[in-house]
C-alpha cells in the first residue's frame, strides 16, 4: 500500500473511532455548544439595546446587533467545541490504547487526523445549530451569493481545522481532561477580545492591536462580508493566513509531541 | 539454533541520571518463551517498551524479526504485537468494536476482519460481552479483550508485560492456557513476571533482571542449580520452645518474629529422622515442620539480594 493510501485508509479508521465516541457520549458536545447559544441571547435580548445604540450613534436597533454579532458567535462556536477536542486528546492520551496505536504498522499522525476531521465535522454541524438558533431570532443575510456562501462555509471549515490542529497540541500538553480544558480556554476567549461583539475601533486605543493581532477578528470580518456584504478588503487574506499558519503549525506541534518517548 | 526473533546487545537507558538498563544481552530463539524475571522496579517494563518500539534505547544494538529497531521500527511494528501492563483497549467503545478496529489497522478485507473478530472472540470467551463498552469489563476480561485485539494481525512476536498481575488465580490459570496455545502455533512469547511460578511454567528460558542487569539466564533448572539446596523449616507457637530449639540446633538461620527456623538440607528421609531425634533429645517440639525444596523463589532471592525474606508459597507441608 502507499503511504498516501496508508494514510488515508488509516486516518478513516481513526476518524469512525471518534464518530463512534462523538455518537456514544455527546454530552460534551452539547455543553459545548451551550455557551455561545447563550452568550447570542444574552447578548441580543438583554444587552442588545445597549450595545447597538453604541453602534448606530445614541440608536437602539436589536435587529441590527444580530446582524453585526451572529458572524462572530459562530466563530466563536467553533472555539468553544474545540475545547472539546483538548480534552478528548488529553483523556485519549492517558488511555493504554494509544500506546497500543505506537506499537502498530499504522501511519501515526492518523491518530490526530482521526481526531481533526471529526471535530471540523462536529463544529459544523454546531455552527449549523447556532446558525439556526441566529436565524430563528431574526439573522438574515444581506444577499449573499452562492458562491459566498461557499465561501464563508469554506471559511469556517478551515478556521475549524486550524483551531483544531491547535487543540489537539493543546490536548496533548495536558497531562489530564481538566489541564485540557483550561489550557484551550484562551480559544474561548479571544473572541471575546475580538471585533465579535463590538468593533474594534470603538475599543480603547492601547487595546486595538489586542483585538486586531489574532485569528478571531480578520475571520469574523470576512465572515459579516461575505454574508452581510461590505468591505472584506485585506480581511480575507489575513483571515486564510491565520489559518493555514495556525494548521501547520498544529500540525507539527502535536505530530513533534506524539513522536517523542511517551513517560 | 535458528536466527534469534529477538536480540539485543548491550541495550542501555537511562533516566536522567537513573539508569534503568545497564547494558542488557538477550537472544529469544524464534518459537520459544523468554520470561523476564525481576521485582518490581528492575527495568522489566522499560525493557518491553523498548523492544517493542514505544521508547528509544539510549544505547543497544537492538533487532527484533530480523529488523533493526533504530532504522526501521516500522517494519518491527508489522511483526509484533504487544499487550501492556495497563490494559490497551478503548474503553468507550464495545470489545466487538475494540476487535474491528484492530481488524481495520491491519488492513484486513471487511469480511475477513468480522471473521477473524468472531473467532478470537469466541476463543476468548467473550461471546456474550461483545457488545458492551469494555469500560464495564472486569479486570480478567479486559485482559483477554487486550490479548484478542493483540492477536488480530497474526503477530509472529508477542511482548506481554505481567499479563497475569492483578488477576485472579483462575483468569491466570487461563491465561496460561492461552499463552501455552500461542506458542503451539509457533509464536515467539516475551514474558516479563515477578511470578516465579509462571516463569517456571511456561517459560524456555529465563533471565534474572536485577538493577538494570541481567543477574542469570538460563532455563528454570539451570537457574535452580545455580543455588544451594533445600532446607527444612521449624516453626514454633511458644517462643521458649523456639529458644530452646535455636540453641540446640546449630547451623540455623533464626526468624524471631515468625518464631521459625531454617535448616539447611534436602530433606531425605536419613537427615528428616536425624533432625526429628535431636528435636527429641533435646525435648522440644515443632508446632509445624515444612521441607522445602529449591526453587525459582529461593533463585530470584538469592539473585536479587534478598535471601533472609521468608517465602512460604511453595512450600510443601509434610
Amino acid at each position: 500500500m502507499s503511504a498516501l493510501a496508508l494514510a488515508f485508509r488509516d486516518s478513516s479508521t481513526m476518524l469512525r473511532r471518534n464518530l463512534l465516541h462523538a455518537r456514544r457520549y455527546p454530552s460534551l458536545t452539547l455543553n459545548l455548544l451551550l455557551t455561545p447559544i447563550m452568550l447570542l441571547l444574552l447578548f441580543v435580548y438583554i444587552f442588545g439595546d445597549a450595545m447597538s445604540s453604541g453602534l448606530g450613534g445614541g440608536t437602539p436597533d436589536r435587529s441590527a446587533y444580530i446582524a453585526y454579532v451572529v458572524p462572530g458567535l459562530l466563530l466563536m462556536t467553533i472555539g468553544s467545541t474545540v475545547v472539546g477536542t483538548a480534552v478528548s486528546v488529553s483523556n485519549d492520551m492517558t488511555e493504554g490504547i494509544i500506546a497500543r496505536f505506537r506499537t502498530m504498522a499504522i501511519h501515526r499522525p492518523s491518530v490526530f487526523i482521526g481526531h481533526v476531521v471529526g471535530s471540523v465535522f462536529q463544529a459544523v454541524v454546531s455552527v449549523v445549530l447556532v446558525g439556526a438558533v441566529g436565524v430563528a431570532i431574526g439573522f438574515r443575510s444581506t444577499d449573499a451569493t452562492a458562491l459566498e456562501w461557499l465561501a464563508a462555509f469554506g471559511l469556517l471549515v478551515l478556521f475549524a481545522t486550524a483551531l483544531t490542529w491547535i487543540a489537539v497540541g493543546m490536548g496533548l500538553i495536558s497531562p489530564n481532561a481538566e489541564a485540557a480544558s483550561n489550557n484551550a480556554m484562551p480559544l474561548i476567549l479571544l473572541p471575546l477580545l475580538s471585533s465579535a461583539f463590538t468593533p474594534v475601533d470603538s475599543m480603547p486605543g492601547w487595546f486595538q492591536p489586542v483585538a486586531e493581532y489574532q485569528p478571531f477578528t480578520p475571520a469574523i470580518e470576512t465572515l459579516r462580508g461575505l454574508l452581510l456584504g461590505g468591505e472584506i478588503g485585506h480581511n480575507g487574506w489575513l483571515a486564510v493566513a491565520w489559518c493555514l499558519g495556525l494548521a501547520v503549525l498544529g500540525y507539527f506541534w502535536s505530530t513533534s509531541k506524539f513522536n517523542r518517548d511517551p513517560k | 539454533m535458528t536466527k534469534p526473533a529477538i536480540a539485543a546487545n548491550g541495550l542501555r537507558k537511562s533516566y536522567g541520571d537513573k539508569t534503568v538498563l545497564d547494558g542488557i544481552d538477550l537472544a529469544v530463539p524464534e518459537g520459544t518463551v523468554f520470561s523476564l524475571l525481576g521485582p518490581n522496579g528492575a527495568g522489566k517494563t522499560t525493557a518491553v517498551k523498548i523492544l517493542s518500539t514505544l521508547v528509544t534505547a539510549d544505547a543497544g544494538e537492538l533487532r527484533v524479526a530480523g529488523h533493526d529497531l533504530a532504522t526501521d521500527p516500522q517494519a518491527v511494528r508489522a511483526a509484533i504485537g504487544v499487550t501492556g501492563q495497563f490494559s490497551a483497549v478503548d474503553g468507550l467503545i464495545t470489545g466487538e468494536e475494540n476487535m474491528l478496529l484492530m481488524a481495520d489497522l491491519h488492513h484486513l478485507p471487511k469480511r475477513e476482519g468480522r471473521r477473524v473478530t468472531a473467532e478470537l472472540l469466541e476463543r476468548f470467551d467473550l461471546v456474550e460481552a461483545a457488545k458492551r463498552p469494555a469500560s464495564t469489563y472486569s479486570g480478567g476480561m479486559k485482559r483477554r479483550l487486550d490479548i484478542a485485539m493483540t492477536l488480530v494481525g497474526a503477530p509472529r512476536i508477542i511482548f506481554l508485560d505481567e499479563p497475569t498481575t492483578g488477576l485472579d488465580p483462575r483468569s491466570r490459570h487461563n491465561m496460561w492456557g492461552i499463552i501455552r496455545g500461542l506458542v503451539s502455533d509457533g509464536v515467539t512469547v516475551f514474558l516479563t513476571t515477578q511470578y516465579l511460578e509462571e516463569a517456571d511454567e511456561l517459560a524456555d528460558r529465563i533471565a534474572v533482571l536485577n538493577g538494570g542487569k541481567i543477574a542469570a539466564e538460563g532455563s528454570a533448572d539451570e537457574l535452580k542449580r545455580l543455588i544451594p539446596g533445600g532446607h527444612v523449616r521449624l516453626r514454633f507457637a511458644d517462643p521458649v520452645a523456639y529458644q530452646a530449639a535455636a540453641v540446640a540446633l546449630r547451623e540455623v538461620t533464626r526468624d524471631d518474629e515468625a518464631l521459625s527456623l531454617r535448616i539447611p538440607g534436602d530433606g531425605s528421609q536419613r537427615e528428616l529422622r536425624s533432625l526429628l531425634d535431636w528435636l527429641d533429645a533435646a525435648g522440644v517440639e515443632a508446632d509445624e515442620l515444612t521441607v522445602h525444596t529449591p526453587d525459582l523463589d529461593d533463585v530470584f532471592f538469592a539473585l536479587t539480594g534478598g535471601t533472609d525474606v521468608p517465602h512460604q508459597a511453595k512450600e510443601a507441608v509434610r
